[in-house]
């Protein structure tokens, strides 16, 4: 009986320590996520013994990762935060930026919403409160419901810089915690309006024109629509050349990546 | 029976003429090893109660920072939370409401229909269908609380907008439905074991005199099995105050107070969302994160609280069954 499970727990060990695979830890925002989750299973098909995690729970947590060295690359939807960065220099790790695809940040609304643009200053009164009838913008007499995305979401971060000029939101706002379920509050509720990335634009939910222009792949790309934002990957130091992460940061800008970047909604970078 | 047969039957048995207690000098290992036994059971036991005390002072310790520097009236009253902005202000009024908002509306959902539930499985249906549905009610309090957060965000929410017409769905309401459901296996166990414990005579005593069966359970059952109750309904509100997943998902997090006092339609927010929202992002030393913590003491102190008078109650019902 003693001899077994001391027989058990070697052959554990042993068999620990033979599936030795390479791993590759990612973990940051939910917005690049589908991007970083495209990559690595196109990855695990050409790469079988290649361990990919990919972990989507905010562009703050990513960065929080990579400071602490949890992860081998963070994705973020926004810069690196001054505290951020002094806090990882201060650890030894150099962040680098590696900007994979362009994004832009798409006000929603319900479908069965005839509003059809609003321009930032209504958005913007509309997310402090100022606003809270639809019929103030020209829409049905309805109680506007404001939904946003939580603090550690880069989405947050974009909006909140390049919409809100950095003022307060209202009290009433309510807050999400990831792009899928900002889409479903917006998708099932007839006054919401809330914000997503443009990968998770679908028919199930309105864009309204910011400033006149509506969000599409030739605005963003272009610069034209006000609210568009670069996609980053960052990593500890410019990685090794020809090792995973090089492989994975770089993948981008090869045809496949860019085929599965535009799969996925968002924007490429070069044109091909 | 022959002789011979009784005095082997009568033979002493091996060593039964060796004192009851050995010294150490005389059995060295079987003292040795008593003594390491019971150091060993010892450290165990330790160490579980060491745990809750460590996260006590874990938590404390990180909140002092933001404790020495904050002025605590401002923390406690002040309604507007914006950590993240460039000037931050850590008011806490609104999550403390919200926590308590949400939690008594949910108790007033669940302690009506908990202590009727526990009062028909105890006495009115037959031990057969007792002994099944109990089992299965407290199954209820082993579904994910992640799972209740989706039912009440994709099903929940877009139902009370078309059949209440609010114009929310992710509302104090929501969060109170939910956290009532996960209140109740509590309740209807704890109060269950207690009304069943009163035993029969007291039962018997009171049919003996005449009385019906309402009022045998209003008047006699009930009034002596009060203890257990209240602790089952303070075991049901520690379970609401401490849930996390279902009030982020379901109740909105607005960081307000709901205008009139009774308009449960409104978002609200509360203090466990706040912490599991807000933690990841906060930035190791910072000030928001001290913060955060010290929301957490708030909590631990809140539910320490209800776990001593709960305590305090049962204890009193375990002493008042002794007497009889």
């Amino acid at each position: 009986m003693k001899k077994a499970i001391v027989g058990m727990v070697v052959l554990g060990l042993a068999m620990g320590m033979a599936v030795q695979a390479e791993t590759l830890q990612i973990e940051g925002s939910t917005t690049v996520g589908p991007i970083a989750d495209a990559f690595a299973e196109y990855f695990k098909k050409v790469y079988p013994d290649l361990d990919i995690t990919v972990k989507k729970t905010g562009s703050g947590d990513g960065a929080a990762a990579l400071v602490d060295s949890r992860c081998d690359i963070a994705t973020m939807s926004r810069f690196m935060k001054d505290k951020e960065f002094k806090s990882a220099v201060d650890g030894g790790v150099y962040p680098v930026a590696h900007v994979v695809a362009m994004d832009g940040v798409c006000s929603v609304v319900h479908p069965s919403n005839p509003v059809k643009g609003l321009t930032k200053a209504q958005i913007r009164d509309i997310y402090m409160g100022k606003i809270t009838n639809w019929s103030q913008v020209g829409g049905p007499s309805m109680p506007i419901v404001v939904i946003s995305r939580d603090t550690s979401s880069g989405t947050y971060e974009t909006f909140h810089g390049l919409v809100m000029e950095k003022k307060e939101m209202g009290p009433g706002v309510e807050y999400v915690n990831s792009n899928p379920q900002a889409h479903a509050r917006v998708r099932t509720t007839q006054g919401a309006i809330g914000y997503v990335g443009i990968g998770f634009l679908d028919r199930n939910v309105k864009a309204v024109k910011v400033d006149g222009i509506m969000p599409s792949r030739q605005t963003i790309a272009s610069g034209v629509y006000p609210v568009a934002r670069p996609l980053f990957m960052f990593t500890n130091g410019y990685p090794e050349l020809g090792s995973m992460v090089h492989k994975f940061c770089t993948f981008y800008l090869t045809e496949k990546g860019q085929e599965l970047v535009e799969a996925r909604g968002f924007v490429p970078l070069t044109v091909y | 029976m022959d002789s011979k047969n009784l005095t082997l039957a009568l033979e002493p048995a091996a060593g039964i003429n060796r004192p009851l207690a050995l010294t150490p000098g005389q059995d060295l290992w079987g003292y040795v090893a008593s003594h390491l036994g019971r150091a060993l059971l010892f450290f165990i036991t330790c160490s579980s109660v060491l745990a809750v005390f460590l996260i006590l002072v874990f938590v404390i310790v990180r909140a002092v920072p933001f404790l020495t520097d904050y002025s605590i009236s401002d923390f406690l009253a002040s309604q507007a939370w914006h950590p993240t902005s460039d000037s931050p202000v850590f008011g806490a009024l609104t999550l403390i409401v919200g926590s308590l908002y949400v939690s008594l509306a949910a108790l007033v959902f669940a302690v009506p229909v908990g202590i009727m539930a526990a009062v028909f499985l105890s006495d009115i249906v037959s031990w057969k269908i007792r002994n099944v549905v109990k089992p299965i009610v407290e199954i209820l309090a082993a579904i994910p609380s992640v799972a209740y957060g989706f039912f009440a965000v994709l099903v929940l929410a877009p139902w009370m907008q078309k059949r209440f017409g609010f114009s929310t769905g992710t509302n104090a309401l929501n969060a109170s439905l939910i956290l009532a459901v996960m209140a109740l296996p509590t309740i209807i166990s704890v109060a269950e074991d207690a009304i069943s414990a009163l035993g029969r005579e007291l039962r018997e005593a009171s049919y003996g005199l005449g009385a019906t069966r309402l009022e045998t359970i209003v008047k006699v059952v009930l009034p002596a099995a009060h203890s257990g109750i209240i602790a089952a309904v303070v075991l049901g509100m520690m379970r609401a105050i401490g849930e996390t997943m279902v009030v982020w998902m379901a109740s909105g997090n607005a960081t307000q107070i709901p205008h009139p006092w009774w308009d449960l339609s409104l978002s609200i927010r509360t203090m466990t969302a706040t912490i599991a929202g807000e933690m990841g992002e906060a930035p190791e030393g910072s000030s928001h994160r001290s913060a955060l913590f010290a929301v957490g003491v708030l909590l631990l102190t809140m539910t320490f609280v209800l776990n001593v008078v709960s305590e305090y109650f049962l204890s009193r019902a375990k002493k008042s069954l002794g007497n009889n």
